[in-house]
């Protein structure tokens, strides 16, 4: 079965990004400009995984992170935040609001993928 | 949308800049709102982690190091003064040339920092890494071993997305290896929590530097998991790890595990067993996420101009159905003439933006002028949200641009002049949008000194445009501003004052099929007001018929019609006022204002039409009824007829010229004018 991400950013050429990678990948990809927005899609379709920025205005990536984990349809799917910083706390932040995973702004399409396929198998 | 990563990157660090520089210029009255501080902070951000991503290092540096810089306004430990902003507002100009053209703009980012850094306490800012530290490199062990490896995941790691069985095939891909369940956490079946992770794994892998291949696989977990990774003697390898019994149990938590993972597949709710409601139904209830997409502009053009025919052949179908005794064709053309007519509604509805887009800019623009020119000046907009046309909206950048150039440089007068006249020394500038009937009326007002009619009539002698003999009305006089090469600067500043512009002003908002009215008084200001069609393309028009030509009338022009008293039709050739309803409104007798030929019919109608500055009538021999007419533009040959403002296509394929309402209104108004100076004189 294709696998389906669902990618959240305010930015829209980062959004573009991840979904050109991700489709070239074979994934399907939807889009999201906010948590808020992400959370109405990743609570109401069927996505395996999340891939989210951090820095959002509406609902940032862990506010999100926070809701949908504590959703039924939140357990266990991976999300991968995108930081542009990479200190130590934050990802402690990250882990606890239950992040699976993260990349570090600016990242190539291959590492994207790597992280992909880490949490997804896909 | 482009397809181009980097040039959406481009467009958005357009919006993200011009939302920048929002924030700061309202900052700058609003120093202790932590939303706006956080809204310029953000975008900052965004800026610099998408710059980073497309290639635009030196974006990402410099936005990296003014972040940094803004990061200590956000904490607090620097405050907010005008310096800081006219700094930030430069910092974001250079963000901007780097964008639009970096080679351009080398050199001059330092400079910029430096003030910046000077600023918020002359601090430096050492760079921060931007990549993730490479992770540290395994100790050198032997080549290739046999090694002992034990993991628990964190109790929480299935509700947080990780999936064991990847991670053990991920190991697995690393070298051969036998991998063993340990289960001595796992409770009894009836207090199991069925989301935690409770199960932990022994590997015995070949390889040869497992610390550093282990460190990839458990990337995201290292810190909160167990980990023990101990070189394996030969002998133990195939010593059995567990008695058969357990062997037994490991088969059902092994399925047990496999369950969980497949959670990570298909959200499934919490409770243990898998409830088997349909996800379809939460689908339904909840609400679409609203999203907007971007469209090149061009492409609303060639929208337009399709549901444009689109409407044209529409209302053919609607005359054949109306001449055909066919029912069927009848449903269907009314039917075709419901949906274009919403389409064509709809698809205005897309081009409409709302003005405040383009008064964002002149803040800018004032907060600059009031710096270069030393003049205290409060900036007021209202009306933000009056929508208009896109195009419109692009063209009359510019010219607002002028008018309000001319109003702070011109208009206003320095503090002390001011303070002299006994005003309060901070002038106020005003620009404001608001709907008037069919048109948007947009003004920008000062409370300066108002025009000086003296200076400009000397001007305008000087100019040639009027003998020191002529006899001019104060108003007629102060519209000659918008003659080509006119200024009355008494010297040229770098701003305004070079005698272009009021003239281009004037020609833009003609071409817009607009009109630009003036009003001043001495010594408390001057109000420039632009009128615009809301739209360039199609409007709602009433057909009307004068001897055997048809014309179009933009219906929200119209007020309303009547018949013209039999009366009046034959008698006051010389009096042509009509009294509607206890009021006098001048009319105007197409047939003449045309030079029909033939006998008006019998029965004449007037059609009155008003516009902001009055009402006339419209006498016309029948009026025939609604039609959306699709406005074509007249050729340049034609450009100079006063009364029409463009032509359209009939059903029958026949053309029909549209009336100019507003020009035709003041026709009225001179009339009216003239007719009272007439009877004042005779009186007299």
């Amino acid at each position: 079965m294709t696998k389906t991400i669902l990618t959240i950013d305010d930015s829209a050429s980062i959004r573009q990004m991840v979904a050109m990678t991700l489709k070239g990948a074979g994934l399907n990809v939807l889009e999201a400009g906010n948590g808020l927005e992400g959370y109405n899609t990743a609570t109401t379709q069927t996505v395996h995984a999340v891939v989210t920025d951090l820095n959002m205005p509406v609902m940032n990536g862990l506010e999100f992170l926070k809701k949908f984990r504590q959703h039924p349809a939140g357990k266990g799917i991976p999300v991968i935040l995108l930081t542009t910083e990479s200190d130590e706390e934050l990802k402690r932040q990250a882990r606890e609001s239950g992040a699976t995973g993260w990349i570090v702004k600016p990242f190539k399409q291959d590492q994207l993928l790597a992280v992909i396929k880490k949490v997804t198998g896909a | 949308m482009s397809n181009d990563p980097a040039e959406t990157f481009r467009q958005e660090a357009r919006e993200l800049l011009e939302q920048l520089e929002q924030g700061l210029l309202d900052l700058e009255h609003n120093p202790a709102d932590d939303d706006l501080v956080n809204a310029v902070f953000r975008a900052l951000h965004t800026i610099k982690g998408s710059g980073a991503m497309f290639g635009f290092t030196d974006v990402a540096s410099f936005v990296h190091e003014f972040e940094t810089a803004f990061d200590k306004v956000r904490k607090g430990l620097s405050p907010i003064t005008p310096e800081l902003i006219a700094v930030a507002l430069d910092a974001k100009d250079h963000v901007h040339a780097l964008i639009e053209a970096p080679d351009s703009a080398d050199g001059a980012g330092e400079p910029i920092l430096a003030a910046l850094r000077g600023i918020v306490e002359g601090d430096s800012f050492p760079d921060a890494p931007m990549i993730d530290p490479a992770p540290a490199a395994g100790v050198p062990l032997e080549p290739t071993g046999r090694w002992r490896i034990r993991f628990r995941l964190p109790a929480d790691a299935l509700v947080h997305g990780t999936n064991p069985m990847l991670l053990l095939g991920e190991i697995a891909d690393l070298g051969p290896c036998e991998v063993t369940a340990l289960v001595d956490a796992v409770p009894g079946l009836d207090v199991i929590d069925p989301e935690s992770c409770l199960i932990g794994w022994q590997v015995d892998l070949t390889h040869a530097d497992p610390v550093a291949a282990l460190d990839d696989v458990f990337l995201f977990l290292k810190d909160g998991m167990e980990l023990s990774i101990e070189p394996l003697a030969i002998a133990t390898m195939s010593e059995p790890e567990l008695p058969p019994a357990a062997e037994a149990i490991l088969d059902i938590l092994a399925e047990e595990v496999e369950a969980l993972a497949v959670v990570a597949d298909v959200p499934a709710p919490k409770a243990a067993k898998p409830s088997k409601e349909p996800r379809e139904a939460t689908v339904a209830k909840s609400e679409t996420a609203s999203t907007s997409m971007r469209v090149p502009a061009e492409r609303l053009d060639e929208l337009m101009d399709k549901v444009g025919e689109l409407v044209i052949a529409q209302a053919r179908l609607s005359q054949l159905a109306a001449l055909s005794a066919d029912g069927n064709l009848k449903t269907v053309a009314e039917e075709l003439e419901r949906l274009s007519s919403g389409l064509r509604d709809t698809t205005m509805g897309i081009r409409m933006v709302p003005i405040g887009t383009i008064f964002s800019r002149f803040r800018r623009l004032v907060h600059d002028l009031s710096r270069e020119l030393d003049k205290e000046i409060e900036f007021i907009t209202t009306g933000e949200e009056t929508e208009l046309d896109k195009t419109m909206i692009e063209r009359l950048a510019d010219p607002l641009v002028h008018l309000i150039r001319n109003s702070v440089d011109h208009g206003l007068e320095s503090a002390e002049q001011r303070i002299k006249a006994g005003k309060s020394a901070k002038g106020t500038v005003r620009i404001s949008a608001v709907y008037a009937g069919a048109e948007v009326a947009i003004s920008v007002t000062d409370d300066g000194a108002g025009l000086n009619a003296a200076r400009i009539r000397a001007k305008a002698e000087e100019q040639g445009l009027i003998t020191p003999e002529t006899r001019i009305a104060d108003q007629d006089l102060y519209y000659m501003i918008f003659a080509p090469g006119f200024s009355t600067a008494k010297e040229v500043t770098s701003l305004s004052g070079r005698g272009v512009g009021m003239d281009v002003v004037k020609r833009t908002i003609d071409g817009l099929r607009g009109k630009i009215e003036l009003t001043t008084r001495p010594g408390e200001g001057t109000t420039f007001t632009l009128r615009l069609p809301l739209t360039l393309a199609i409007v709602e028009g009433m057909l009307i018929r004068v001897g055997n030509g048809r014309y179009s009338i933009p219906l929200s022009a119209v007020e309303e019609c009547v018949e013209l008293p039999a009366s009046v039709a034959t008698h006051s050739r010389g009096r042509n006022f009509l009294d509607i309803r206890g009021s006098l409104v001048p009319f105007l007798r197409l047939r003449d204002l045309f030079n029909t030929p033939g006998e008006p019919d019998a029965h004449q109608k007037v059609v009155i039409i008003s516009s902001g500055e009055g009402r006339a009538g419209l006498v016309v021999d029948q009026i025939i009824g609604n039609n959306q007419t699709v406005i074509k533009q007249l050729s340049h040959l034609h450009s100079g007829i006063e009364t029409f403002s463009g032509a359209t296509i009939l059903g029958d394929g026949a053309v029909a010229l549209i009336l100019d309402t507003s020009r035709l209104v003041s026709y009225g108004q001179a009339y009216e004018e003239k007719f009272r100076n007439e009877s004042g004189r005779a009186a007299a």
